[in-house]
């Protein structure tokens, strides 16, 4: 237990000292920075202007939000991916693994470790950015979307995701195959997302199971659209359309799925780092 | 006590590649021991695999007593890796506690081990600064400080001096010394003849991943000798009389060249060419070097 904890504290350190967190901080800051100053004046033209009923304007708002987690989620994703993608697979190549491993540790504490600074660093990534967006619609335009908690859980689960997968493929593979793999898996699940959605919008059963089957290869689109979904404005849910949400909603099945999804990559990776000639 | 290493018909295969055919071999408590071979012999290969970064593909081993892989064997096991590579945006201080707490040592025994440690190899005023500055000589230290801090019985050094200046590699030398003092085995791996002359007791000479030869050093270099005679009157008879001395007898006009296994039959060639008739004008006793040995035994071609 204790060597996973060296080994967590180890990665946080690694990205605070190669300025990742420095970079991701602020540009994040400066992403809400931009993000509040935008709403702030669309917010000052919907109090004053008369046009705008009350229902339309919380759903302005609430679109102004969605579009800014959409982002959020997007660049956690990224952050997930990039800050991670190299970690086993760097230093197999590079060969400052070999230290570590002849110490008296086991290989799944390695991983372990890695997945738990990760996890850590991502976890106040996504609150840092996805709590940032909420506070700033909330501070600013007096606006509270619905399940604000679960929406940003399942924003989390999407980032532990990747990062699963992505310390499966360093465990595999080399740093770019990895990259290679994660990204086009990601956008598998994205072109599947959308396909989904319009299919749902033209009621083509074929082109939402097209949907559903992307989800299947890896679920992170579809956990994004359920987060949507959950915060959507009520109004917007009886619609059943929007740019980040679709009729089809994933059901809880699929967030069930992502969670095992999530957990069994995992394991392979402790898997097959430990049967990795180094 | 059991042996420090203890490994039979350890074999690896990557693919085609056989990288160690059938190693066999025991290192016992407080030796240090020579690990000699060609580039490509499975020298690095092996000791990857007696420290469980390798599964082998057949055959077993102990080390310290515990079976190879076992993480709890580790505990009081040293490792300078060949091509070290070190986490280089840690200082050398934050370096050696990184793996102090790795090794499971309290921060009271750190704080105590690890100025020790970087006084011994010379970088104590490089304490704060980042191993990223650091010339590869200064790595080679660090990496050996980090071999040494739990205080091993076994050491495994996988060619520790090939960075080095004359200094670092006396240092070496000296640390090795110290160690063997200390009673810790010592696994060198190195195609560095003379290092090894110098700070072995028993050296192993391995080729595409089997044990040639294992020998007690001392034996070797003090066993072994060729002797250059220069002599006139020199017959085939009496130069087939010679072979009973030596199995391998070269003549070049009056140059002849013996290989014998001690000094003691000497006298007796002397005496003998003597009584046959033959002017001998020198005869020289030459110790026989590690590297002909080395020659000798791995052959001349590399083990390509």
């Amino acid at each position: 237990m204790r060597t996973t904890l060296v080994i967590a504290r180890l990665t946080f350190r690694e990205a605070a000292r190669r300025k990742i967190l420095l970079a991701a901080v602020a540009l994040g800051v400066i992403f809400l920075v931009v993000y509040a100053i935008g709403f702030y004046y669309v917010n000052k033209d919907l109090s004053t202007s008369g046009n705008a009923g009350l229902i339309e304007r919380s759903e302005i708002r609430n679109f102004f939000m969605m579009a800014g987690l959409y982002v959020v989620n997007f660049l956690c994703v990224m952050m997930a991916v990039l800050t991670s993608v190299d970690t086993l697979s760097g230093e197999i190549a590079s060969g400052t693994i070999h230290t570590l491993v002849a110490k008296p540790v086991q290989r799944w504490e390695i991983v372990v470790g890695k997945a738990l600074g990760f996890s850590g660093m991502l976890t106040l990534y996504v609150l840092l950015m996805g709590g940032g967006v909420v506070a700033v619609v909330y501070l600013l335009g007096g606006y509270q979307a619905p399940n604000v908690l679960r929406g940003l859980s399942l924003m989390w689960l999407n980032v532990i995701l990747l990062l699963n997968v992505s310390l499966l493929g360093g465990a595999t593979l080399s740093t770019l195959a990895n990259g290679v793999l994660v990204f086009g898996m990601y956008g598998i699940a994205f072109l599947g997302g959308w396909i989904e959605q319009v299919g749902s919008l033209v009621q083509n059963q074929t082109a939402v199971n097209i949907g559903i089957i992307s989800s299947l290869i890896i679920p992170s689109e579809a956990i994004w659209r359920r987060a949507a979904y959950e915060m959507q404005s009520p109004l917007v849910q009886a619609l059943g359309f929007s740019p980040f949400s679709s009729g089809s909603v994933p059901s809880l099945f699929m967030i069930a799925y992502a969670i095992v999804y999530a957990a069994i990559a995992l394991l392979l990776a402790i898997r097959q780092f430990r049967l990795r000639d180094l | 006590m059991p042996a420090a290493i203890e490994i039979h018909s350890l074999r690896k295969v990557f693919g085609e590649k056989v990288a160690v055919a059938d190693l066999t071999l025991t290192v016992e408590r407080g030796e240090v021991f020579g690990f000699l071979g060609p580039n490509g012999a499975g020298k690095t290969t092996a000791v990857k695999m007696l420290l469980g970064l390798i599964a082998p593909t057949s055959g077993e081993g102990k080390l310290l007593g515990l079976p190879l892989g076992d993480h709890l064997g580790r505990e009081r096991v040293g490792f300078l890796p060949e091509h070290f590579r070190f986490h280089d945006w840690l200082t050398a201080e934050e370096f050696l506690r990184l793996h102090g707490e790795l090794y499971r040592m309290s921060s009271d025994r750190l704080r105590q081990r690890v100025p020790e440690l970087l006084d011994l190899v010379g970088l104590a005023p490089h304490a704060g600064k980042r191993l990223r500055t650091f010339s590869k000589g200064m790595l080679q230290r660090i990496g050996l400080a980090q071999a040494l801090l739990n205080d091993p019985k076994l050491v495994l050094l996988d060619e520790p001096t090939s960075g080095l200046d004359p200094v670092g590699r006396r240092l070496v030398r000296d640390i090795i010394h110290d160690l063997r003092e200390g009673g810790t085995t010592v696994f060198l791996n190195s195609h560095l003849l003379s290092e090894v002359e110098i700070t072995c007791d028993r050296v192993a000479f391995i080729k595409h991943g089997v044990v040639l030869r294992t020998s007690i050093l001392q034996e070797l270099v003090e066993g072994e000798l060729t002797v250059e005679v220069r002599a006139r009157g020199l017959t085939s008879e009496v130069l087939s009389g010679l072979s009973r001395w030596s199995p391998g007898v070269r003549a070049d006009g009056e140059h002849l060249s013996l290989t014998l296994a001690g000094e003691a039959d000497l006298p007796d060639i002397n005496r003998y060419l003597v009584e046959r008739g033959v002017d001998v004008y020198s005869l020289s006793p030459q110790n026989i070097s590690l590297e002909d040995l080395f020659i000798q035994i791995v052959g001349t071609d590399g083990g390509l």
